[in-house]
């Protein structure tokens, strides 16, 4: 059904990541996000990689979970690293026609698969230990600053957790209206392109219809709890920075300082 | 009688091989006559919609056979669609499944997926609407112009126009006003004299079920405790009570006289049966002649 997707799912826990502040985790993935693009050579590749090793070991989430998330982008890993296979520079090592494989092309292939994997698992890792209100949470805070210029920060932040608890409630409602029209005979899994996406309507109306009554319903409890928006509201949970989260700066600082050393010292290969 | 639906040790597993895993239904066996008026009791999360929504395929059951005419339904799943033409399901909340312009186009569905012919599911709309007692007047409004009884009906209605061999309703009355839920379990049982169809009632009203069901289905924890004749499953109320469930009100009162010592009938399911018993009673000890 539509809830086996592993990619954006939150398992609790108590692990060293689980316990690290939310806004560490955001601010460290987005460091090594950018670190993975700057891999230019094999050992700096190799630390990427055994830091997102290191990564799934301290999430306390079982490696199981990571592939499963992986599941869902096989394809496009696939024909990302085909496509680089055939596009590498300098001499040919085989040839047929217009298509010839190059040691680059094996190189950019190889580079292009472990980028993705990496950034996916990193990805995964940071939604796999936080859960949604305290990452909207932290993304309020980070945000903070952009208030000054006016940016409705505290109101962006609250849609985002709105549509972020909503996701489980309206994929339970599309199991049940698919299951309440199939008895009525609808089907869904046979006929043409056209035929399929008739067959969505008796599917997208209902669940429209419903997604509209329940925003209406929670405008009204919030309202009804004098709910007016971010000025002066205060927080259920702060959160603090603690030497956890200094550990983990600084084991992100030496993994960026080794890929960077890595690439001065070997030559590049892509 | 011959057996429409038979169970040969069904099971349900949600989130099998997850961490999630929950066996809802647990090696369930037993079999309906065709012409039955069935019901199915049971505590919250014992199984009951789950059991249910095997009987026509919805979901593929872990474990175990359904057979419909002696014919496992899964025996060729590509013809699974015609199982479900044969067992009409009516959901919990029926109302959130609405999606047409008008409320006789949404009533229309079901037959015209079944490839009726333009006249036949003109009929099967009329029939369907007038058994639930649905205003013909109301055939050309939007569904969501309806109050919300009426949306429970035209959703009902949508499931009737199939003309189901079996029809199961999944708590039909949940949520409507006392005269409401009346009138509707008078249709149904109406519907199910009229066609002498088989019909499958999920209700949480031990009164509801004492009135209309020739038998009870009895879930607790997801296996299958009791199955027999409404009177027998209500005589033991004591064993019911174990289970987080009771026996009508009236059924209980005459239990504890009968307990007391009075001359009473083992199981005595309405009011009407209660006050001929009781007069008997008095009759018979020269209290009133
Ligand atoms: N889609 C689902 N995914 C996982 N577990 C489920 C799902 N639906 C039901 N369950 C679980 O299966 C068990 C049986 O549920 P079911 O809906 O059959 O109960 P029920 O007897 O119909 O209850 P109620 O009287 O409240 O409608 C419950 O414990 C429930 O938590
Ligand atoms: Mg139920």
């Amino acid at each position: 059904m539509v809830r086996d997707v592993a990619f954006g799912q939150y398992f609790s826990g108590k692990s060293f990541i689980h316990r690290l502040d939310p806004r560490a985790k955001i601010l460290l993935l987005i460091a090594f996000l950018v670190i993975i693009f700057c891999a230019f050579n094999y050992f700096s590749l190799l630390i990427v990689t055994i830091f997102t090793v290191l990564c799934v070991a301290f999430s306390g989430v079982s490696p199981k979970f990571y592939f499963k998330s992986l599941k869902v982008i096989v394809f496009i890993v696939i024909i990302t690293s085909v496509l680089n296979l055939f596009y590498g520079t300098g001499e040919p090592l085989w040839q047929w026609s217009i298509f010839k494989i190059t040691a680059n092309g094996i190189n950019r292939a190889l580079f292009v698969t472990v980028r993705i994997i990496c950034l996916i698992i990193a990805s995964s890792c940071l939604t796999f230990t936080t859960s949604p209100t305290e990452l909207t949470d932290a993304i309020e805070r980070l945000m903070k600053p952009l208030n000054k210029i006016h940016f409705p920060v505290h109101e962006i932040a609250m849609m985002m957790s709105l549509a972020l608890r909503f996701v489980p409630t309206l994929l339970e409602e599309t199991d049940k209206i698919m299951a309440a029209q199939k008895a009525r005979g609808a089907d869904m899994d046979s006929g043409n392109l056209v035929k399929r996406a008739k067959a969505l309507i008796p599917i997208l109306i209902p669940l429209f219809v419903s997604a509209f009554r329940r925003a209406y319903d929670i405008a009204t409890a919030m309202e009804c709890r004098c709910y007016r928006g971010g000025s002066g509201r205060t927080k259920m949970k702060t959160v603090h920075m603690s030497m956890r989260d200094g550990a983990a700066c600084i084991l992100t600082t030496l993994m960026i300082i080794g890929v960077i050393v890595c690439n001065l010292i070997f030559t590049a290969v892509i | 009688m011959s057996s429409i639906l038979e169970l040969k040790n069904l099971s349900f597993v949600y989130g099998l091989k997850t961490p999630f895993e929950k066996k809802a239904v647990d090696n369930v066996s037993l079999t309906i006559n065709r012409g039955e008026f069935i019901g199915v009791i049971g505590h919250t999360g014992s199984g009951k919609s789950t059991l249910v929504q095997m009987l026509n395929g919805l979901i593929k059951p872990t474990d175990g056979q359904v057979l419909f005419d002696g014919e496992d339904i899964w025996k060729n799943p590509k013809d699974i669609r015609k199982i479900r033409f044969k067992v009409g399901m009516v959901f919990q909340y029926p109302e959130y499944q609405l999606f047409e312009e008008t409320v006789y186009k949404d009533i229309a569905f079901g037959p015209l997926n079944m490839g009726k012919n333009a006249d036949e599911i003109d009929n099967a709309v009329r029939r369907a609407a007038e058994f639930t007692g649905l205003g013909l007047n109301l055939l050309q409004k939007s569904p969501f112009e309806l109050s919300g009884g009426e949306k429970r009906r035209a959703a009902i209605a949508g499931v009737i126009a199939m003309d189901p061999e079996v029809l199961v309703l999944d708590e039909p009355t949940a949520g409507l006003d006392p005269v409401g839920r009346d009138v509707l379990l008078s249709q149904i049982v109406q519907y199910h004299k009229n066609r002498s169809n088989t019909v499958i009632l999920v209700s949480h009203s031990m009164e509801d079920i004492a009135r209309v069901a020739d038998k009870i289905i009895v879930m607790n924890k997801s296996h299958l405790v009791m199955f027999d004749k409404t009177r027998e499953v209500f005589s033991r109320g004591r064993d019911l009570e174990k289970i987080g469930l009771r026996v009508p009100q009236v059924t209980k009162i005459m239990l504890e006289l009968k307990e007391q010592g009075f001359e009473l009938p083992d199981s005595v399911l309405t009011v009407d049966e209660a006050f001929s018993a009781l007069s008997d009673l008095l009759k018979k000890e020269g209290k009133i002649w």
